[in-house]
């Protein structure tokens, strides 16, 4: 069952000249695909990756998530959508350095508002204990090592079920050690929980082991 | 499901500020300093123009008719030769007295109108108070001293002696304080006036009186209407003003006009006869609004600042937030919110630290000298002008605040997410 699809994306950067970023993207991804997106620095598959996850909306050609188009939608809309669903997970944590490991983990579904504090708090202990780091739960989120951050990002990252999660770079900044945990957990969730997860990476190990690879070169899918 | 949704950017909102205490007071103080100024300026000055205002207002009649011997009038040339082109310059007044016609008539039709709280007769004349060999400039002025009190309120004024006595004495006179003061004489002492016709006269002082204000009180005394017209050797109906009070001063300045076109005579009201008083109140008012909207503004600056400063630093929480779901509304909220919690918070402490300080400087003595009989600052605790400072902290806040809050909300999260 397909859960992302998109018909013929094209994206131009205006800047410094005008020049076509993404060539007729025609993709489609189905629910519990572990896909990674690869290709060398500056082929656009970052950028691909904002399109999908309708944070980029400047583009042409249509992208549907999860049986809805979203192409042409207003700003608020789609931030409502991207909180049900997608998740995020990128280079660096991006855990609000204030807040507590589990209020970073519940702040995206004290956003969507569909359950009680409570539920949203066991849930939030669930996830943690899934990404094995509950034993910090009440930590502010600064005082966490990198590794441990980056699980925390993902435990947020799957507090409201998401559709797909999308990583940019999810292991560029760890270590072999953490590289290979957050792997598996990955694989773990594509697997047990019929996660679907795309991946930007430039690690091609790590692409290596997944199940799908999406191969980008000068703007066109070439594999 | 909207008040949970707003319980977490305020919780957001919290956490901001609550990071960065230091940051946050001292926006704060920029706003509490702002509006202390401003209660105690405002107070203080109010409190000023109120004190003025309420002693000219009691000393001075809403509406004064007399006859305005200076008044234009038309020029013989104009009387012989109607519709002719001419011009007569430095045309002296007739010599005629300052009497006003059928002064009794006029305030008894004057009295029937609802809008009159009272209206007295007064007779005035320059004379001199004679002091030894010395002599004193001064005035007289001839009331029916209960008509008078009814007008004025003299009975607070007096200092010794009662306005009844003036009744029972027909040669009697009140005096005003700093005169009393001047001529060294008190209560039950005899003094002798000349009029500048020269005629004499020896009264003697029943009470003494005090205004508050240096221009009444060192020149002027009050005898009774029969005394003074005997002085001038004029007739009982001689009477050079009539002096009315009106339920709602605010109407006198129409009512003036028609008195005036009515009897064919100069009626005054208060706010021409005070025209320097009400310009300098006007003044007064215009740089205590200048001097708070100014502070208001560099604390506005202030927030500004702070706020900035906390989005260029949060750039990467707002830009997350926004990628997790949060829209720009939301985000804009956030700091909103910030600035409106510095703002109110700020205000409140503002009006408490003002409110203090109008205390001190109501307590603080001072000497208004002569001219004004003062011994404290009088200050003006109206809650209005707490209301004032509220809402102008409030909204210099939420300007200040809007601008930071907006750019925080247009942030393009994929320029700060992805790596590199």
């Amino acid at each position: 069952m397909e859960v992302l699809a998109t018909r013929n994306i094209s994206k131009y950067f205006y800047e410094p000249e005008k020049f076509q970023v993404l060539k007729d993207i025609t993709l489609t991804i189905n629910r519990g695909e572990f896909l990674s997106l690869v290709g060398k620095s500056g082929c656009g598959k970052s950028t691909l990756m904002y399109v999908l996850s309708t944070m980029d909306t400047d583009y042409e050609g249509e992208l549907e998530i999860a049986g809805q188009k979203l192409t042409g939608k207003n700003q608020d809309t789609l931030s409502a959508f991207r909180n049900e669903h997608i998740g995020f997970v990128f280079q660096f944590h991006y855990l609000l350095p204030e807040f507590t490991v589990l209020q970073n983990v519940m702040i995206p579904a004290m956003k969507r508002n569909q359950f009680s504090h409570e539920e949203i708090e066991y849930k939030a202990m669930e996830r943690l204990k899934t990404l094995g780091v509950e034993q910090h739960a009440h930590k502010p989120s600064n005082k966490l090592s990198g590794g441990q951050q980056q699980r925390v990002a993902i435990a947020r990252a799957l507090i409201n079920d998401p559709d797909i999660i999308m990583c940019d770079e999810p292991t560029g900044n760890l270590d072999s050690y953490n590289t290979h945990l957050v792997f598996d957990i990955f694989k773990q969730l594509t697997h047990e929980y019929k996660q679907t997860i795309i991946a930007v990476t430039h690690d091609d190990e790590f692409a290596s082991k997944t199940d799908r690879i999406v191969q980008m070169s000068d703007g066109r899918i070439v594999q | 499901m909207l008040g949970s949704r707003f319980k977490l950017t305020l919780e957001i909102a919290k956490v901001h500020l609550l990071s960065k205490p230091k940051q946050t007071i001292i926006a704060m103080l920029g706003v509490t300093f702002g509006i202390a100024m401003f209660i105690a300026l405002v107070g203080l000055m109010t409190g000023l123009n109120d004190f003025t205002e309420e002693i000219t207002m009691t000393s001075s009649p809403d509406i004064h008719i007399y006859k305005d011997v200076t008044s234009p009038r038309k020029t013989i040339l104009q009387q012989t030769n109607p519709g002719s082109l001419s011009w007569v310059h430095h045309q002296k007044p007739k010599n005629e007295l300052t009497k006003v016609r059928n002064a009794y008539r006029i305030m008894e039709l004057i009295r029937k109108n609802e809008m009159v709280r009272g209206v007295a007769p007064a007779l005035s004349s320059q004379v001199f108070y004679n002091y030894g060999p010395a002599q004193l400039n001064g005035s007289i002025l001839g009331v029916d001293i209960l008509e008078e009190d009814k007008l004025f309120g003299l009975k607070s004024k007096m200092k010794e002696g009662r306005i009844e006595e003036l009744l029972a004495t027909r040669e009697g006179i009140i005096m005003g304080q700093g005169l009393a003061k001047k001529l060294d004489v008190k209560k039950g002492n005899r003094i002798v006036i000349t009029t500048p016709e020269g005629h004499t006269m020896t009264l003697k002082i029943v009470g003494i009186f005090q205004m508050g204000i240096g221009v009444v009180d060192n020149v002027r005394c009050y005898a009774n209407i029969g005394t003074v017209q005997t002085i001038l050797q004029q007739d009982p109906s001689y009477v050079t003003d009539i002096n009315i009070k009106l339920n709602d001063r605010h109407l006198a300045k129409k009512y003036a006009a028609e008195l005036e076109a009515k009897y064919n005579t100069k009626a005054e009201d208060w706010e021409t006869a005070n025209a320097t008083f009400l310009t300098g109140v006007i003044i007064r008012n215009i740089i205590t609004y200048a001097v708070s909207v100014t502070l208001l503004i560099v604390a506005g600056f202030g927030i500004y600042n702070i706020l900035n400063m906390t989005i260029y630093n949060k750039m990467k929480d707002i830009a997350i937030l926004k990628a997790m779901g949060f829209a720009g509304g939301d985000v804009r909220s956030i700091f909103m919110i910030q600035s409106l919690i510095i703002g109110l918070i700020g205000a409140v402490a503002g009006l408490a630290i003002g409110y203090i300080l109008s205390v001190l400087i109501s307590k603080a003595p001072f000497n208004g000298g002569d001219i004004i009989s003062l011994d404290h600052f009088p200050v003006n605790f109206d809650p209005k002008f707490y209301m004032i400072g509220v809402v102008f902290g409030v909204i210099t806040t939420a300007v200040a605040g809007y601008m930071p809050s907006r750019k925080a909300s247009g942030i393009d999260p994929i320029e700060i997410l992805r790596g590199q």
